[in-house]
């Protein structure tokens, strides 16, 4: 299979999804988590009375307003990505992720459309109830449309609910629930939607640091960093449980992502969590012994065990656990794993044969096979393994994986410290005497974005080669499609995107310097 | 009575763009001159849905991808 592909054409339309997902979500978090923040606001105002708080609602709704804006519709480019450039992917995926992604748009459309317009146009036209209303339906109806993209990208790192029909060469759907609420989909929508909570309670603390620094609008910075440093203690703490609770999953459904992680080339009981670290090269080092791959590390002592199993002498497999098995562990090795997938391949290939040459016993027997639970468990799981000529490519990148997940661990336990230095001296009113962490502030928005994309880069970079966890290699869901027009087609995309980011900072630069308006109710 | 509750949202709607602020105008125009980029240039010039433009039935689709994952 391998030699029949073009790999150019592989990484660029990998290059080109890349690309646009992650401008996509640098619009997405923000939207995720200041709609609760205005939310929250705006109830404020709407209990106290006081106009002051109408007027910070209505400064941070000006924010959204022009992120909702620029980012709006960013996301469909990935969907025309689907059908044009991994078409093998999107058939073979079927209904499994039409279906999520159906209900995200229709949900999309009318929630936020709806409401959004309540929010921009109702103030003077609609009760403050009502108003109040439709900003927390935009909250909740942004975070819904959300799960359903993350509930379809968690089933392609977990597949499952779902039954492989050779006849039309697609998965389709047994159970939409099992689908919804598979523990990867659900530690997923959690855990991704809170960091942008993070992530939107980080700007609005770093934007009213400007004002103070400027030493503008007062009153207004201290209650918008009052309730965002609140909000970003809570956000934070709740990413740290299910970012645990990922951690667990992960373990389960796609170990060699957590052994990548960690950089953990051979499995141990009792495995230190590498709090800190530098991975040395590995061409004086082949084998890459476990202690011997670092420059640099300071481990935290069985936590990886307990992160993993919690437990802490619990076994963790390694990279060489899992490509050479560990029979004493109870796991199959790689080389196991192709040969079950070349036999799935070949019975999809027997099917072929039988539907060519109208052979309705063969096919009869074929469709029985590929309904049986012993086959399905056995072989089918491993269908994607089939694919696999060099066993080192079931090895993702470890030190971009080990790099992106320690990132955003390490920047996620600086934003709760962040926060709640902030909220201490914000109580006690210290705020404009500490300049230097109203300065921070301002540099730790670019972090927040800087985090989100690593979690990001490990989810999908981590789980290589895998499109379809076990039973798709990425290389095997292209289209066979012009390599050159994807090259076009990638740097339009990084031309149209980067004018979209000036757009974004400059508009919103200009009205964070125009400051907050009194006026409304 | 359902023509007044459809008179007033669509009334909510035109007051509400009639009185656009300019940098609502701004943004409107910027989603705008997007949209039309994503789905008039783009979608039709360098993103049509490959199955489909190439095949005409999902059988035809079926059998090529079958092809392409047995090859």
């Amino acid at each position: 299979m391998i030699e029949n592909i073009d790999l150019s054409l592989v990484n660029w339309s990998r290059g080109q999804f890349a690309l646009t997902a992650m401008y996509h979500w640098l619009f997405v978090p923000l939207t995720l988590g200041i709609t609760f923040i205005l939310a929250i606001m705006e109830t404020i105002y709407v209990r106290t009375g006081d106009e002051h708080w109408k007027k910070v609602t209505k400064f941070w709704m000006t924010l959204f307003g022009i992120n909702f804006a620029i980012g709006v519709a960013t996301g469909i480019i990935l969907e025309f990505e689907f059908g044009t450039n991994w078409s093998n992917y999107s058939w073979f995926v079927g209904d499994i992720f039409g279906a999520p992604l159906a209900i995200e748009g229709i949900m999309a459309f009318f929630l936020e459309s709806t409401f959004i317009a309540v929010m921009f146009f109702g103030w003077n036209k609609v009760s403050k109830k009502f108003h109040l209303a439709a900003t927390w339906l935009v909250a909740i109806g942004a975070n819904l449309s959300a799960l359903w993209i993350l509930v379809a990208n968690a089933w392609m790192q977990h597949p499952t609910g779902m039954h492989f029909n050779p006849d039309t060469v697609r998965n389709e759907m047994l159970n939409f629930w099992e689908v919804l609420f598979s523990p990867v989909a659900v530690n997923k929508f959690l855990h991704t939607v809170t960091s942008g909570f993070v992530l939107a309670s980080v700007f609005v603390v770093g934007i009213s640091s400007w004002f103070l620094l400027r030493k503008r609008e007062l009153l207004f910075a201290h209650r918008s960093i009052i309730v965002a440093t609140i909000f970003g203690i809570m956000s934070t703490l709740y990413v740290i449980v299910t970012g645990d609770g990922s951690a667990k999953k992960i373990v389960q459904v796609q170990p060699m992502k957590l052994a990548a992680m960690e950089g953990l080339y051979n499995g141990q009981e009792g495995a230190g969590l590498t709090a800190i670290g530098v991975i040395s090269g590995s061409k004086d080092d082949p084998e890459n012994k476990n202690m011997e791959n670092f420059a640099f590390r300071i481990e935290i002592p069985n936590f990886l065990s307990y992160m993993a199993y919690g437990k802490s002498n619990a076994f963790v497999p390694g990279i060489n656990d899992l490509i050479k098995g560990n029979p004493e562990r109870g796991i199959m090795s790689a080389g196991e794993k192709i040969e079950r997938g070349r036999y799935a391949r070949e019975m999809l290939r027997e099917y072929k044969k039988a539907r060519e040459t109208n052979d309705s016993t063969g096919i009869q027997i074929l469709q029985a096979m590929f309904t049986d639970q012993n086959f399905i468990n056995d072989y089918f799981r491993y269908f994607g393994y089939g694919f696999i000529e060099n066993i080192d490519q079931l090895i993702p990148n470890v030190p971009l994986s080990f790099y992106s997940f320690h990132l955003m661990v390490g920047l996620g336990f600086y934003f709760l410290i962040f926060f709640i230095l902030f909220l201490i001296y914000a109580i006690r009113k210290k705020l404009e005497q500490r300049r230097w962490i109203l300065r921070l502030a301002l540099l730790t928005i670019p972090l927040a974005y800087i985090t989100s994309m690593s979690g990001w880069t490990l989810a999908e970079m981590g789980r290589q080669p895998w499109v379809i966890q076990d039973l798709m290699p990425t290389f095997a869901a292209v289209s066979q499609i012009d390599s050159g027009t994807v090259r076009i087609t990638f740097w339009l995309f990084a031309a149209i995107f980067t004018m979209l980011l000036i757009a974004e900072i400059k508009i919103m630069t200009t009205q964070v310097k125009a400051g907050p308006k009194d006026g409304g109710h | 009575m359902k023509r007044n509750i459809l008179s007033g949202v669509i009334m909510f709607y035109v007051d509400g763009f009639r009185n656009l602020s300019s940098l609502g105008r701004r943004l409107w125009l910027i989603i705008l001159i997007k949209l039309f980029v994503i789905f008039i240039l783009l979608r039709l010039l360098f993103f049509p849905d490959f199955l489909k433009s190439e095949y005409n039935s999902d059988k035809e689709r079926s059998e090529h991808v079958l092809e392409q994952l047995t090859r």
